[in-house]
């Protein structure tokens, strides 16, 4: 059998520039340069600083990923580019880096939509996926239930947050409770030591009125309210904060209400495969919850490595390879990057 | 380097508005040899034109400039394939890139400097920063519009505008900076009245003076960077190259998070 043909993705929607290698649905190399300490101290992603850094990486960040490969450019075949949704200056600063690329190369570009390419990160990590499957989403940009139909052509939205993203709340409630920016891992790390019955915070959107308009989104904003309330009475009664319980029940109630629709998704829709992918995806007790409500639900759970499933190149290479394979057109030179990209545009 | 033995590069064309090839590459210099080829690409996205242009060591060949200041991921690269098919060259030809490093609104000043590091990496071939402002003044005087000092100030949003002054022949005389056009004529007019200058209203060219006619009453051309230029002042080796790093200018707007408000009524 021929060699699968080298595809190299570029990822820049967010705060981390990826150039990924692959070839089908291996993976050869996934360089990423993150800007992520640059937004500490501003508790969150600052568009102009994130679009800045990716200037400033995306040439290091190219060569990076061929030295790690091993591979030459001339060897590549096609290249890949996200191009959207995300950050509307972030976006373009990759998207005219793959068409200056794809010139140099005079090689076929294909800009692709980088929820999509989430999924597509998951073949790199245990081969070609059995579509239909559902996707549950979490990170600091994004938090959506996805059916994938075909990897390389058909997806829909199933679901999402109406307010803030999974990872914001994990950053606003860590600063509520003095813990530092990004809030997840710091959150995860002071829950190890509480009780996450210990508070009952709410879980938004699950009412039956609300289940019945919107059964497969999310809200963050009333927890993220709710935990202030909690606090704010707290300090103001003079009572110490319980940090780790504050924590492990904040953590507790985004993990429930994450995995309790993304399998409801899988049953009601006959779905077998779900696969759990974004940053967000790293916390340690959605990714034990989702184990375990798969498991108890029949439901086969894949999900990458954690490098794969924050963002990176590799995987909109590896959705990239999927395009190429199925032998799609190549997107028109003049396209544009869409901040606002729908799921259903897997190529444009 | 070694350059064309006839000397610096010929005049840039002016108002060339689409792709089109301005004379055929390669043919015998006039009076020498070739010791070199150059196949140089330029290009400029620090203000609303995106401009894209190629020069062969003599001439500019192929030229494309869109005005849209809202499209430039879109318009570059198929103006860059343009040029290059409208001069009947292939991309491994291409000896250097020349960049406009702004100052100029962000996000469309990237969108060149990412395309012209990337095709600078790629071909492995060098690429050569020019301050926008610059590339302005050096069309102020290829149109013949110097002969006195003047401004070049570029639209930078929030009433402000970015903007250097120059010398008769098209020096730098202020760094580039960012400022309401009323202090930028101001600060220029202070700076020819310490030159002993008896005239302190200067001509201003670039967007400046369409936009803001009463800090700048004499509007010279032209309005934006022509890459034509660009290429003919890099190939000529009048340019001062800088590294193609973008010139902002302003620190991103940013501020840290507000404290907490409170939630308890
Ligand atoms: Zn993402």
């Amino acid at each position: 059998m021929a060699e699968q043909p080298l595809i190299l993705g570029i990822e820049t929607s967010c705060d981390e520039t990826g150039v990924g290698l692959v070839r089908g649905t291996t993976l050869l190399a996934n360089a990423v340069a993150s800007s992520v300490e640059e937004h500490v101290r501003f508790g969150g992603v600052v568009p102009e600083v994130a679009s800045r850094a990716h200037l400033e990486a995306v040439v290091p960040t190219l060569r990076r990923a061929l030295t790690e490969a091993g591979v030459q450019l001339s060897d590549v075949d096609a290249i890949a580019v996200t191009a959207g949704p995300g950050l509307a200056g972030a976006l373009m600063v990759g998207v005219s880096a793959a068409k200056a690329l794809a010139i140099a190369l005079d090689k076929p570009l294909y800009g692709v939509n980088h929820l999509v390419g989430h999924v597509a990160a998951e073949q790199l990590e245990n081969g070609p996926l059995t579509e239909p499957v559902i996707a549950l989403l979490v990170s600091g940009g994004h938090t959506e239930i996805l059916e994938v139909d075909d990897i390389a052509s058909s997806a829909q939205l199933l679901g999402q947050t109406l307010d803030d993203a999974a990872g914001e709340a994990f950053d606003k409630v860590a600063r509520l409770i003095g813990l530092k920016y990004p809030g997840g891992p710091h959150i995860q790390k002071a829950a190890a030591d509480g009780d996450p019955t210990a508070i009952a915070f709410p879980r938004g959107l699950t009412s039956q009125r609300d289940m019945s308009r919107h059964r497969y989104d999310f809200s963050f904003s009333g927890l993220k309210t709710a935990v202030a309330r909690w606090v704010e009475t707290a300090e103001r009664d003079g009572v110490p904060v319980p940090v780790p319980d504050v924590a492990a029940a904040f953590q507790e109630a985004v993990a429930d209400v994450l995995t309790r629709k993304a399998v409801l998704a899988c049953q009601e829709r006959g779905v077998s495969t779900m696969v759990l992918a974004g940053g967000v995806a790293a916390n340690a007790r959605i990714r034990d919850l989702t184990k375990e409500r798969c498991a108890a639900a029949g439901i086969e759970l894949r999900q990458p490595r954690l490098s794969l499933c924050t963002d990176n190149g590799a995987m909109i290479a590896a959705l990239g390879a999927a395009v190429v394979e199925r032998g799609l057109p190549p997107s028109p030179a003049s396209f544009a990057s869409d901040s606002s990209l729908p799921v259903t545009q897997v190529l444009v | 380097m070694l350059r064309d033995a006839s000397g610096p590069a010929g005049s840039p064309r002016r108002g060339v508005r689409s792709v089109e090839a301005a004379g055929k590459r390669r043919g015998s210099p006039p009076g020498g040899v070739w010791l070199e080829t150059v196949l140089l690409l330029a290009l400029d996205t620090a203000t609303p034109a995106v401009t894209v242009a190629l020069h062969d060591g003599r001439d500019v060949v192929a030229e494309s400039t869109t005005v849209d200041a809202r499209r430039h991921t879109e318009l570059l690269a198929p103006a860059i394939t343009g040029v290059l098919r409208a001069a009947g060259a292939d991309r491994r030809e291409i000896t250097e890139i020349a960049v406009g490093v702004g100052p100029g609104p962000f996000t469309g000043l990237r969108v060149g400097l990412a395309a012209a590091q990337v095709l600078g990496a790629a071909l492995d071939r060098p690429v050569r920063g020019v301050c926008s402002l610059d590339v302005v003044a050096h069309g102020v005087i290829a149109s013949g519009g110097g002969g006195r000092p003047f401004v070049v100030a570029t639209d930078a949003r929030r009433r402000e505008v970015y903007w250097a002054g120059y010398d008769a022949s098209g020096r730098r005389l202020t760094p580039p900076q960012v400022a309401t056009a009323a202090d930028a004529a101001a600060a220029f007019g202070q700076h020819l009245s310490i030159a002993g200058a008896d005239d302190m209203t200067a001509p201003a060219a670039g967007a400046g003076p369409r936009l803001y006619p009463d800090a700048f009453p004499v509007a010279v051309e032209p309005e934006y960077p022509s890459a034509a230029d660009l290429a003919a002042v890099v190939v000529g080796g009048y340019a001062e190259i800088v590294e193609p790093d973008p010139l902002y200018l302003r620190r991103p707007d940013i501020a840290p998070p507000a404290p907490r408000k409170s939630v308890l009524t």
